[in-house]
């Protein structure tokens, strides 16, 4: 049994869905990321927004997976911060459906100025809101100092719990940061860029267990949706106990979406 | 740094990941000889300079090699820039923004 908490199910099939349920996955949660081109309006998030709080959970649902969702619009389309505080004025219309579990996946993509601006925007409605939040770092060579501007970011709102703040994409370089300022630390097992799962358990026997997941952030380019039980293989296969495996797979999401009131599982 | 002890010994991980990793080797050593053997002028590409400076990373005999790789490959500057010029990352610190960035 596991729970991916953080993965792109609109941009996988149904068949997929389906192998996650077989492999023993009843739980996800899909954060608002970028489509792979920039939408030309407002009106086209609004529609995105629909698609994740109404139709994915329907399909989820044929295979006994909760789905679940976090609103916001990408760092990678921030770059206009008048079209995206359109955006994000849309968000509290959707904040009262059930599977809302907050903010994300929000963050910095090349550490523009104007990333910040909508970045901090997003903070402030979390904190008006009392909503938990996931945070995408960036990719590559930007993420060390992506990961230092948004937790400064962070800190500087002054409203926000780190213990209700999700920050995605940890490697080797960026985990022990992270966690020594009492973040949650997600690892994404994703090919070439990510980690992969035998990284990720290094990072488990180097690091713990405390305040860190494992998700697959499986999406519309090479992905596995998969990911998260070929992790606990490699955990299985590496001598580490079935609680261990059970404890970063499914015991610490539960325990960190949990905190939002409106986590369940099938 | 270290929390929790690696469970199998030296000799069992040796025995379960050598060859995936002798592969990877081999597929490093054939993609620097490939880009050798291409036309072109880009033989100084800042993205096979920081490979060459990952591979002598790999042999200091200093721990934490994947930490100290990524930290290698990594923008260490501190300041937002003032526009992103693009959606993309590279992988390594371009020229332009080795320093100056």
């Amino acid at each position: 049994m596991y729970i991916d908490p953080h993965i792109h199910m609109v941009s996988r099939t149904t068949d997929d869905y389906q192998r996650m349920a077989l492999a023993g996955c009843v739980a996800i949660t899909e954060p608002a990321f970028w489509a792979g081109y920039d939408r030309s309006s407002p009106q086209g998030f609004h529609d995105y927004f629909r698609q994740l709080t109404d139709t994915e959970p329907k399909r989820a649902a044929q295979y006994g997976i909760r789905h679940h969702t976090w609103l916001c619009i990408n760092p990678k389309e921030a770059e206009d911060p008048v079209f995206a505080r359109e955006v994000i004025a849309l968000i509290p219309s959707f904040l009262k459906c059930e599977s809302v579990l907050g903010i994300g996946e929000i963050g910095l993509n090349k550490n523009s100025r104007n990333e910040v601006e909508i970045l901090e925007a997003h903070l402030d409605l979390a904190a008006a809101h009392d909503l938990m939040v996931l945070v995408h770092t960036p990719h590559l060579e930007d993420k060390l100092k992506g990961t230092r501007l948004i937790m400064d970011a962070i800190k500087n709102q002054g409203r926000l719990d780190p213990s209700r703040v999700l920050i995605d994409h940890v490697e080797e370089h960026t985990v022990g940061i992270v966690l020594e300022r009492g973040f949650w630390a997600g690892m994404t097992l994703y090919p070439d860029t990510k980690c992969t799962p035998q990284r990720a358990v290094d990072i488990f026997e180097m690091h713990g267990t405390e305040r860190l997941w494992i998700n697959s952030a499986g999406d519309w380019g090479q992905s596995d949706p998969l990911a998260v039980p070929k992790a606990q293989l490699e955990m299985r296969a590496r001598g580490h106990t079935e609680a261990a495996i059970r404890k970063v797979s499914f015991d610490n999401p539960m325990t960190f979406l949990s905190q939002s009131g409106r986590f369940k599982i099938a | 740094m270290a929390h929790a002890p690696v469970l199998l010994s030296k000799r069992a991980l040796i025995d379960r990941s050598y060859l995936e990793h002798r592969a990877k080797v081999l597929d490093l050593a054939a993609f620097i000889d490939r880009v050798e053997r291409a036309s072109g002028e880009d033989g100084d590409d800042f993205r096979m300079r920081a490979l060459q400076a990952c591979c002598a990373l790999l042999l200091d005999g200093k721990p934490h090699r994947a930490q100290r790789v990524l930290e290698l490959l990594s923008d260490q500057t501190l300041d937002p820039i003032a526009k992103a010029g693009s959606k993309g990352a590279t992988g390594a610190v371009p020229p332009v923004a080795g320093g100056a960035r």
